[in-house]
């Protein structure tokens, strides 16, 4: 047998989903037979046969997969409990198997396929969304790329209707239905408190806060997931605020992303320009946006003052 | 053997895994460490703590990268991000030398992340070759490959591990990552003679050993890096070290992480073993 169809097959069987009971299956979902397969590959020995020889790297596989999943995702966890998540995690692997070299990319594809899969949350498939928003959020902006900030300089002399400012790449903006960071600290403190108290008060105190949040009206809030010191953090934006970040992210020049984000805002026209000053100070303290590519449009931008 | 091509001729003694449960001992009680061994993809990232604590650990230590997902034995060619990514971390790290797992774990662009044994025929000793000096080459410093622990065999395997071991390092020129605890923990699964292994291994290809704890089931043994290294993982480790000599090496400790100075503790045990190849070496 080829290297290339023995690995194959012995992927796909390592890959096949385990019982209830965490055992390897005799018949996969597609018909195979696991005992054939398995000895048509492996050899038995004195003590396992070919297919309990397979079934030990077709168990850590999903112990392996399971278990890295169930870390980025607490929240998620937390939302739809502890027998749902699991169910969700094992559908949603087999669907999206890792294709990264680093198991760090393991839930990339989980909001949209939550999307795509609405009874897999049940009724709390908003707020689930919203929390795998957040988690995967927090991920890229714990180990995302930071690039040299702005600084005020840089700005001197630079046309604002044609400047085009990049937010760092660590930096998620997100709109989201529910107060899902507030919850997720929460279940992160859960977490932390084991130590102090019990397993089970953690989860009731879990679950009603879950179920407090899911009763709410789901009311917009916008959110920014960042980094600051190396720790990430997530902080509340006005609306308006929002628009102009999302703007500038979405590559539009800086007089139109403000101008489009004020548009139809109930703040008074006589505050805004104070509001937005704030809250370009806010920004720039937070280093949120990169230093200034020399690209043909930001000179010219420049040279035309 | 003490300094070779294969670990870019350092001399380096008795080293750990840098894990994060020690990153707070690390930074602030200064340990004296001869080298920490990181795993590569935990900072084959593009910025945040990981790669600040990193860069604080490289100011006082020296630092080796260990991979676990470059997969030498997959059939499929070299991922090119994986490669990338690989490089840069390198340049940053100084390591002297690269080490990762005589296995595949990917097919078809999906990843099992598992260390999944090699079929040995010649077919895969070329391919994983090639591999390997494919990696060496773009990343510019001297590889060295691990033997797995394993739990299953397979029928179109034309050669024992050992000689499938020796035929990839000697088509690839490359170093061999001697992990005694892996050879142990699949001696026992595949009933072979461990020493057999270790006596068999090119001695001036060896640029690092690695030794581990393990877990006992009652029909084979898993290899879980949860416990102490066991008297007969020493044995092997000894004989080792008598072929070899003083050589880099590094206890795996993973899972159920104890503290620093027990893990720090346990891998200094090494020394009585080094010590008596220093002493055969001046005599």
């Amino acid at each position: 047998m080829k290297l290339l169809n023995l690995q194959r097959r012995m992927a796909r069987a390592v890959m096949t989903p385990l019982t209830h009971s965490e055992r390897m299956r005799t018949v996969a979902p597609d018909g195979r037979s696991m005992r054939a397969v398995a000895s048509q590959i492996i050899k038995p020995n004195d003590r396992l046969t070919s297919f309990e020889r397979l079934e030990i790297y077709n168990r850590q596989y999903w112990f392996r997969v399971l278990s890295a999943f169930a870390e980025d995702f607490p929240g998620v966890r937390a939302v739809l409990g502890g027998r749902r998540f699991d169910a969700m995690a094992k559908a949603y692997l087999i669907d999206c198997p890792s294709q990264s070299f680093t198991l760090r990319n393991l839930g990339s594809r989980l909001v949209s396929w939550l999307q795509k899969h609405p009874s897999r949350a049940g009724e709390r498939q908003n707020l689930a969304v919203d929390m795998a928003r957040l988690e995967w959020a927090d991920i890229e902006a714990f180990d995302g790329l930071r690039e040299p900030s702005l600084k005020p300089e840089d700005l001197a002399g630079v046309n604002p209707a044609k400047l085009r400012l990049r937010s760092q790449p660590y930096i998620s903006l997100l709109a989201l239905r529910y107060p899902v960071d507030d919850l997720l600290l929460e279940v992160r403190k859960d977490s932390d408190d084991l130590d102090v108290a019990s397993n089970a008060f953690n989860e009731r105190h879990k679950r009603k806060r879950v179920g407090a949040v899911a009763k709410l009206n789901p009311s917009a809030i916008f959110l920014a997931v960042h980094r600051l010191d190396e720790d990430v953090y997530f902080r509340r934006l006005d609306r308006e605020e929002f628009a102009i970040l999302s703007a500038l992210q979405a590559g539009k020049p800086l007089s139109a992303a403000i101008e489009s984000a004020l548009r139809g805002s109930l703040i008074a026209v006589a505050d805004r320009a104070a509001h937005v000053e704030k809250w370009f100070h806010t920004w720039a303290a937070l280093g949120w946006f990169c230093r200034l590519e020399k690209s043909p449009k930001n000179e010219k931008a420049a040279s035309r003052q | 053997m003490p300094a070779n091509r294969f670990n870019g001729h350092t001399d380096y003694g008795i080293g750990i895994g840098l894990r994060s449960p020690h990153y707070h001992h690390i930074l602030t009680r200064k340990p004296v460490v001869d080298w920490f061994e990181i795993i590569s993809e935990n900072f084959m990232i593009d910025g945040g703590r990981p790669l600040r604590i990193l860069d604080q650990i490289l100011e006082q230590y020296k630092v080796v990268q260990h991979g676990v997902s470059m997969y030498f034995g997959s059939a499929e060619r070299p991922n090119r991000e994986h490669l990338r990514r690989l490089k840069t971390l390198v340049q940053r790290s100084k390591t002297p030398w690269l080490s990762d797992h005589l296995c595949w774990g990917s097919v078809d662009g999906r990843y099992t992340h598992d260390l999944l044994p090699m079929p040995y025929t010649f077919e895969a000793a070329r391919s994983t070759a090639q591999k390997i000096r494919e990696v060496r080459d773009f990343i510019e410093i001297p590889v060295a490959v691990e033997n797995v622990s394993s739990y299953a065999e397979f029928h179109v395997s034309e050669m024992t591990e050992w000689e499938f071991l020796n035929e990839v390092a000697e088509r690839a020129d490359c170093g061999i990552l001697l992990d005694v605890n892996n050879i142990y923990v699949s001696s026992q699964n595949h009933s072979f003679d461990p020493f057999t292994y270790v006596n068999s291994v090119p001695a001036e290809r060896v640029a690092q050993i690695h030794i581990a704890g393990h877990s006992k089931y009652r029909r084979y043994i898993l290899d879980t890096h949860d416990h102490p290294v066991i008297d007969p993982v020493w044995k092997l480790y000894a004989r080792a070290i008598e072929r070899v000599g003083h050589t880099a090496t590094l206890l795996e400790w993973d899972d159920s992480i104890p503290s620093f100075d027990e893990v720090h503790d346990e891998a200094l045990k090494a020394n009585r073993f080094l010590a008596s190849a220093s002493l055969a070496a001046a005599v």
